[in-house]
């Protein structure tokens, strides 16, 4: 790694603050630390959101569940009060990823193959910042391109909690990322399917699975659909084609553990 | 540099370290703690593992610098105040849970973090559970039945896989 210094500021303020020149943000580490140890990045200073103690934790209103930007996976697999992100957040990497990776660190991101931006966009989550609110379908804007601009913070998440959902998550053995992952849920105004992994585009809606979904909630609304392989990933544990048939996979199964 | 302080296997330790110190390089080149193995540093292999305030943290992908406060446990906390090797230890050393050894303080700091949150596992919840440790001599068979031996659980059905 090249040198730099590390900050903990206390508060949101005290860290955007902190963020001047080339600093980073630090949350979880679990993604960027092996970035610097590769010397990828050379940030001059890190500013960790790790002891501020406003962006952790998990709060329910109603059918909203607000999750602090600072929260670990193991916090959040452990709720419960969101059955289907509990379930994801609990099948995230290995127990010592998830008792250090954040889902803001993760939503921050962007990776193209991570599970939270599946549940963000198939929730029509809102994304918190330290200066404003942004809608799921305005945030994920490509493979790790997001809305945020320079020395923005996500300091929460805020998920509508759905009538049903579930996550199917194909998982690349080695990494533990999805290689395709589904994220089906199920709101009174319809269906929304969001597919990571799979993409050059990073996540996104399949919108023909929606409507089809929304029509009707069963695997069979999903006979007559087809997905295109244009544009998904290729490498060497899938061929676009393969992972083209896998969304559809990985959608009815989904369907049927949400059903 | 900056001063941390925090708090291992029960004694306070202070030290100067580098933004970019990595816990494990605290543990093992300040501390003389060599106990905790490094053996990809890519935050793979599990080797590192240590207990960060009660959970199972890859020492080699946390910097010391987060680590201001905590409590760390590491491997040469483990064993009994009388020296004597604790329960999961012992468990390992009877069923043969090591070939060449190298993953072992991961391995039993991971079991350790498992057994508290669930103490009576299945042999598929230990299995994932060491999804992030790997054994290069490919030994798990045996580790995984240290571990179930370990939590109480009768493992002679295990032998006969």
């Amino acid at each position: 790694m090249y040198a730099f210094d590390i900050e903990r500021p206390a508060t949101i303020g005290e860290a955007v603050s902190a963020l001047t020149g080339e600093a980073m943000v630090l949350s979880g580490g679990q993604t960027l630390i092996p970035t610097l140890k590769s010397r990828l990045a050379d940030p001059g200073k890190l500013v960790s959101l790790s002891g501020i103690g406003e962006m952790k934790g998990i709060g329910l209103s109603g059918r909203d569940l607000q999750i602090g930007g600072g929260t670990v996976h193991a916090d959040v697999a452990a709720d419960g009060s969101y059955k289907a992100l509990s379930e994801l957040a609990s099948n995230i990497g290995d127990p010592a990823v998830r008792s250090r990776g954040t889902i803001g660190g993760s939503i921050a991101n962007n990776d193209p193959a991570a599970c939270y931006p599946a549940a963000a966009l198939a929730s029509g989550a809102i994304i918190v910042t330290n200066t404003r609110e942004i809608a799921a379908d305005d945030y994920f804007q490509g493979m790790f391109e997001t809305a945020l601009n320079e020395g923005e913070i996500v300091t929460a998440v805020k998920f509508p909690i759905p009538d049903a959902a579930n996550y199917q998550k194909f998982v690349q053995p080695a990494s533990r990322f999805a290689l395709v992952g589904v994220f089906v849920a199920k709101y009174a105004d319809g269906v929304r399917v969001a597919v990571t992994g799979a993409s050059n585009e990073g996540v996104h809606r399949w919108t023909a699975a929606e409507e089809a979904l929304t029509a009707n909630f069963s695997v069979s609304a999903l006979e007559g659909l087809s997905v295109s392989a244009d544009n998904l990933i290729s490498d060497l544990h899938g061929s676009p084609e393969y992972r083209a048939h896998l969304i559809k996979v990985m959608t009815g199964r989904a369907v049927t553990a949400a059903s | 540099m900056t001063k941390v302080t925090m708090t291992i296997n029960g004694k306070s330790v202070a030290g100067d370290v580098g933004g970019n110190t990595l816990l494990s390089s605290f543990l093992r080149d300040d501390l003389r703690l060599t106990g905790t193995h490094i053996g990809c540093d890519t935050s793979q292999c599990g080797a590192c593992v240590v207990h960060v305030n009660g959970r199972p943290v890859k020492s080699c992908t946390m910097f010391a610098a987060e680590a201001e406060g905590a409590e760390v446990s590491t491997i040469e906390g483990q064993a009994n105040a009388d020296g004597s090797l604790n329960v999961i230890q012992q468990a390992f050393q009877d069923h043969h849970g090591l070939q060449c050894g190298f993953c072992t303080p991961g391995m039993v700091m991971t079991a350790a973090a498992l057994l508290k949150e669930n103490p009576k596992p299945t042999v598929t919840e230990v299995r994932e559970h060491l999804e992030g440790n790997i054994c290069r001599c490919t030994g798990y068979h045996n580790i995984v039945k240290a571990i179930m031996a370990a939590s109480g659980q009768d493992v002679s059905a295990i032998a006969a896989e």
